[in-house]
């Protein structure tokens, strides 16, 4: 294998009390690309804050190749707050650290890159809440690849995408992997899962992970999904969708 | 022009300047209440040092740290709740400090501890007021690219290697100093006015935090001007007269078309 990107074994995680996630083990080499799937509540957003270092293991070990970028659903950004898509490319250079001075020019010059890299060097000055759902997404993923980060975090960065923003981001994923980049990428489409590499099933605990001709098969996504998988061709390896229960509880999207 | 109205004119220009450009982050971060509730709940710290002949602005930074911690103790009862816990804890302290305003020794009058006196501004207040411009206008520009990145989008700003968390604690530090100095000059009751109107008379009309931060401070700082001078010409109170003028300017902000 390559030079190792992410690392778990035998982690566990939770809220303070007990473990909301466990026995998870799996590894990620440099310029692989992981869709991570699971219910609501499954555990996904719980494994990105493990990488992200923000929840400590109540079990096991992780380890990440330097401070990942994180792309969050669009959904929990502020879009009445008054930035544009070129500031919040911007923010990125704050992994650099020197928070305090403003950016300097090789700073906005990233910035600059990183919105034409996702097709949106023409909307850099529109406010990020009049970009439509997947402009959006992509000025969160431009924010992230300012980072420069060897590993991305992206939280179903292609939920309610438009067609063009979804191919776009795409061919981002495609460049980012050719760079030697690993990408976890969570996801409620089991059938764009084939497209990964890897397939991490998760579901409070590590249902199963490895290629996705090893993964994706009937019996894993029933232990992974339970009642909200529906299996759309039975004589098909895995032709599945799910339907997502949404539940407003404190531990939503965990 | 009489030299107490420019004192007071400086003292609401300096402490205006500051307050109105804070006021995009009290309001961005829904922080209104809070600020209300800070500022009536030092009512006590205001008194006794008016009743120990200490100078007001110790007395109200003292009351903003009790009555901050008060607040926090109140609002962790789970029966009660967060909104319903401020509202009690605010209510004694201002009932608190009423009781001993009202009391035969105290010197300072219960009216101006209320609504101010920048008519009655002294060179200790006009030197904190000078200190809160500069150093908070300092930590404001240092602090400008976290608080951005955290108002927008705090679990992003969090993987940006920030801590969201004590960015939100320098803010409430600010407000807090803010308070203490701003007080003097429009009392427990008006200072909101100062923190609140600016921004909500710019926020539609300017686009990027940087400029509703520049646009409220010269709001309130040209409120302030207005305010003493109406007084002056009317012969009403000055701190009531300022904050009267800052709504009014909200109000105009608000009513206008919005910038396209």
């Amino acid at each position: 294998m390559s030079e190792r990107a992410v690392f778990a074994q035998d982690l566990a995680v939770g809220y303070g009390g007990p473990p909301v996630l466990r026995e998870v083990s799996f590894a990620v080499a440099a310029g692989q690309t992981v869709c991570v799937l699971g219910p609501n509540g499954g555990g996904k957003t719980t494994l990105f804050r493990a990488l992200l270092g923000e929840l400590e293991p109540a079990d096991g070990t992780v380890s990440v190749s330097g401070r990942p970028a994180y792309v969050a659903q669009t959904e929990r950004t502020r879009l009445d707050f008054p930035v544009s898509a070129f500031d919040v490319a911007l923010m990125g250079t704050l992994a650099r650290g020197r928070w305090w001075l403003p950016p300097r020019p090789d700073d906005r010059a990233a910035a600059r890159r990183a919105l034409g890299r996702v097709g949106l060097a023409d909307q850099a000055e529109v406010p990020f809440g009049e970009l439509s759902g997947g402009q959006r997404q992509r000025a969160l993923l431009a924010r992230a690849l300012v980072q420069d980060a060897r590993v991305l975090l992206l939280d179903e960065p292609l939920s309610g995408v438009d067609p063009a923003s979804a191919g776009l981001i795409d061919s981002v994923f495609a460049d980012l992997r050719g760079e030697g980049r690993a990408l976890l990428v969570s996801s409620h489409d089991v059938e764009s899962a084939r497209g990964f590499d890897l397939v991490l099933c998760l579901h409070r605990r590590q249902v199963a992970f490895g290629p996705p001709g090893e993964v994706l098969h009937r019996a894993t996504l029933e232990a992974t999904y339970g009642r909200e998988l529906i299996v759309l061709d039975e004589a098909g390896p895995a032709r599945a969708v799910t339907v997502q229960h949404h539940e407003h509880g404190p531990h939503e999207e965990r | 022009m009489s030299g107490i109205e420019l004192r007071a004119m400086l003292e609401v220009v300096l402490a205006g300047g500051f307050c109105g450009a804070l006021g995009f982050w009290v309001l961005s971060e829904r922080l209104a209440y809070g600020a209300e509730s800070l500022s009536h709940g030092l009512l006590p710290g205001l008194v006794l040092a008016g009743l120990a002949g200490a100078p007001l602005l110790v007395g109200a930074a003292g009351g903003a740290v009790a009555a901050a911690a008060l607040i926090a103790l109140a609002v962790r009862d789970p029966r009660a709740g967060p909104d319903t816990g401020t509202a009690v804890a605010v209510t004694g302290l201002v009932g608190l400090g009423s009781l001993l305003a009202l009391a035969p020794d105290a010197p300072q009058r219960l009216e101006e501890l209320l609504f101010g006196d920048p008519l009655g501004a002294t060179d200790t207040d006009l030197v904190a007021a000078a200190v809160l411009l500069a150093a908070g206008g300092a930590a404001l520009a240092s602090l400008h690219r976290p608080l951005v990145a955290t108002s927008f989008d705090a679990a992003g700003a969090g993987a940006l290697g920030l801590r969201p968390a004590l960015v939100r604690l320098a803010l409430l530090a600010m407000l807090a100093a803010a308070i203490a100095v701003a007080v003097q000059g429009l009392g427990a009751l008006l200072v909101l006015a100062v923190l609140v109107a600016p921004p909500v008379a710019v926020r539609r009309h300017v686009r990027t935090p940087a400029a509703t931060m520049l646009a409220g401070a010269v709001v309130a700082a040209l409120a302030g001007v207005l305010g003493i001078q109406l007084s002056s010409l009317a012969g009403t109170a000055a701190g009531a007269s300022v904050a009267l003028v800052l709504c009014a300017a909200a109000a105009a902000g608000a009513a206008l078309p919005a910038r396209a």
